[in-house]
């Protein structure tokens, strides 16, 4: 059991339809603090439209949500403000900001939500950006300069500005050559246990499951089923089984 | 939570210590950072940082400690850091670990880098001039080439850019030019009032009609509303990688957007002009029945013995050359669209604003071609 404190996110009966289609029905799912939860799921389960419920992008049709504590439905503006300060998330494919310079774009959310004076928020942005492994002259690019794994990193670091509770990866180390993704798994490690996050990340990458994940969800039939590696490997939903033991996943060390 | 994060000063014998606690947190960033100081009596040549009591540390309130830390060891401190709660000690380890982040200053300008900017700005002109011919010149040969084999080219879209650009321009084209043809009216007759000479509203009414008025504003209308459009689309086609796309699977850009959109405008200007002609010559009508007290037919009949053909002809005949221009140009820039949604407004701003003044200077030569040739 845990403490009821210690859930950073708790989802009850989430309900989604787009039109006639059900995506998710009655879907329950708990993430605990400082955990690293990986999201799969085959195309079109509504991974990411599960994310997006819960950071509020889209509006489930039924359920409830709770983040750090709070009933994301029955919030004031002002509330939900600094719910919102104390999380970041990674899109896909970075969504930085194309008229601001990297550092511009990891100070965006710093200006909304603090009172930095400029010199520390410059200061503060060049560490996160060092942080997230760029190097740092980055800063000072903007996004179009970058390749597709320097956006992912930038986008990392203005996830990273306001120094998270929980962070939200949508698909990190998709489009990333093997090193590269798994340095990045590394970077995230690394930074979920110095910095305590919390991280939601939907993945394919078979790799990182393995490296960082504590728990995965998986989402079938409409539900999502949670647990440990080692506990996903016993089940016999048969899309499971083929997911842990078909070719690539005995490539990445797992099932056989 | 914690206390807010807080620091003391103090000396105790030869060493200055610095204790902190509290939350060393982003929203304590700015106040800590203020109050984190080497004061004059911290003269011995000793430090500790004791951070013992500090119970919340984020990536600011590290960066802080590590900053003020490298400070005191710049001027010469033995710095010692008591770390408390090891968990603290990780991050911290990591931020001081991160080499130094310091932003560059961007070097300062001096005054041949602002003639040097000023002479590249004038490049750029030129070059972009250049590139505007050379896409030109690369238009006509696509023409030309697909002239031979008009089966070739891509109706459908030529016909789905004349409902856009034309069909769906309709009202706002009408409305402009009936507003505009009452208020050339209602002026014009007012001053000819003064010489007595109010039927001469309807000659200068039909002639800067059709001449001049209806033409432009119906191009400048379209420039907004088209030229705009086109850059626009193409540019997000570019962003995209859209076009790449096309030309990788061998077609050509120049064939698939430019050639349907410049052809779908050059059908649609000229008839918008006429629907335009017409709105105005009814705006300015109705306006001249109420002022000079006359009937419609009345209206007419003086309109006909007041116009020729060819001041219809003088201003249609423009209508094509307006409609490639705008074309042209709006294609052009959205080509020229690279990276970001921010260059897609840039150059569609730019778009409207050459296409705008390109119509008009070419309806100035165009001013001066039909004087000399006395049309």
């Amino acid at each position: 059991m845990v403490a009821k404190s210690d859930l950073v996110i708790s989802l009850k009966g989430i309900v989604n339809r787009f039109g006639s289609q059900v995506l998710h029905d009655g879907l329950d799912l708990d993430v605990k603090r400082g955990e690293v939860i990986g999201i799969v799921g085959g195309s079109g389960t509504g991974k990411s439209v599960l994310m997006r419920t819960v950071i509020g992008l889209n509006q489930q049709a039924e359920g409830t949500i709770t983040v750090l504590g709070q009933r994301m439905d029955e919030i004031s503006d002002a509330e939900r403000t600094k719910i919102e300060a104390r999380w970041g998330v990674l899109f896909q494919n970075g969504a930085l900001f194309s008229s601001l310079t990297v550092a511009e774009n990891v100070q965006a959310p710093m200006r909304e939500h603090t009172d930095l004076h400029p010199q520390l928020m410059d200061e503060l942005a060049a560490l996160k950006i060092r942080l997230s492994g760029l190097p740092a002259d980055a800063g000072a690019k903007y996004p179009s300069q970058l390749s597709g794994g320097m956006k992912k990193r930038a986008g990392l670091a203005r996830a990273l500005a306001l120094d998270p509770d929980i962070l939200f990866l949508d698909e990190p180390t998709a489009g990333l050559d093997p090193i590269g993704a798994s340095e990045f798994d590394q970077l995230i490690r690394n930074l979920q246990q110095s910095l305590g996050l919390t991280v939601v990340m939907i993945t394919h990458d078979l790799d990182s499951l393995v490296a960082i994940c504590d728990r995965i969800g998986i989402l079938i039939d409409r539900k999502i089923r949670v647990g440990t590696l080692a506990e996903h490997l016993k089940d016999e939903h048969p899309w499971i089984k083929e997911y842990f033991h078909g070719p690539r996943a005995r490539a990445a060390g797992i099932g056989a | 939570m914690s206390d807010p994060g807080w620091v003391k000063f103090s000396t105790s014998g030869s060493t200055a210590v610095w204790s902190c606690g509290g939350a060393w947190t982003i929203e304590h960033a700015t106040r800590l950072d203020g109050d984190l100081t080497i004061p004059a009596e911290a003269k011995s040549k000793s430090a500790i940082l004791d951070l013992a009591a500090i119970d919340q540390l984020d990536t600011s309130g590290a960066w802080l400690i590590s900053r003020h830390g490298k400070a005191l060891a710049t001027q010469g401190f033995a710095v010692e850091t008591k770390e408390g709660d090891p968990d603290l000690a990780v991050l911290l380890k990591r931020v001081v670990e991160t080499e130094d982040v310091l932003p560059q200053e961007p070097p300062r300008r001096n005054l041949g880098d602002k003639v040097a900017e000023v002479g590249a700005a004038i490049e750029n002109i030129l070059v972009e001039s250049r590139d505007l011919i050379a896409f030109f010149g690369s238009l006509v040969s696509a023409l030309t080439r697909l002239a031979f084999t008009p089966w070739k080219l891509r109706w459908n879209a030529i016909f789905s850019h004349v409902e856009q650009t034309g069909l769906n321009a309709l009202p706002i084209v009408g409305m402009i030019n009936l507003l505009v043809g009452v208020v050339l009216a209602f002026q014009g007759a007012d001053q000819l009032a003064r010489f007595g000479a109010q039927t001469f509203t309807i000659n200068m009414l039909g002639i800067s009609v059709l001449r001049e008025m209806a033409v432009l504003l119906t191009a400048i209308v379209v420039a907004g509303r088209s030229g705009s459009a086109f850059t626009a689309q193409i540019g997000t086609m570019q962003v995209n990688e859209e076009v790449d796309a096309l030309r990788t699977i061998g077609l050509n850009p120049m064939d698939v957007l430019v050639v349907p959109r410049v052809l779908a405008l050059m059908i649609a200007l000229p008839l918008l002009t006429f629907f335009a002609d017409m709105m105005g010559l009814l705006g300015g009508g109705l306006m001249c029945m109420v002022l000079l007290d006359i009937s419609f037919n009345q209206y007419l009949s003086l309109l006909n013995q007041a116009i020729t053909v060819n001041h219809f002809w003088v201003g249609l005949v423009k209508a094509p050359f307006f409609a490639a221009l705008i074309a042209l140009i709006g294609c052009f820039e959205g080509l020229r669209v690279s990276g970001s949604a921010e260059s897609v407004g840039r150059l569609t701003t730019r778009s409207v604003v050459e296409g705008i003044f390109m119509v008009i200077i070419v309806d100035a030569l165009f001013s001066i071609l039909f004087s000399y040739l006395g049309i």
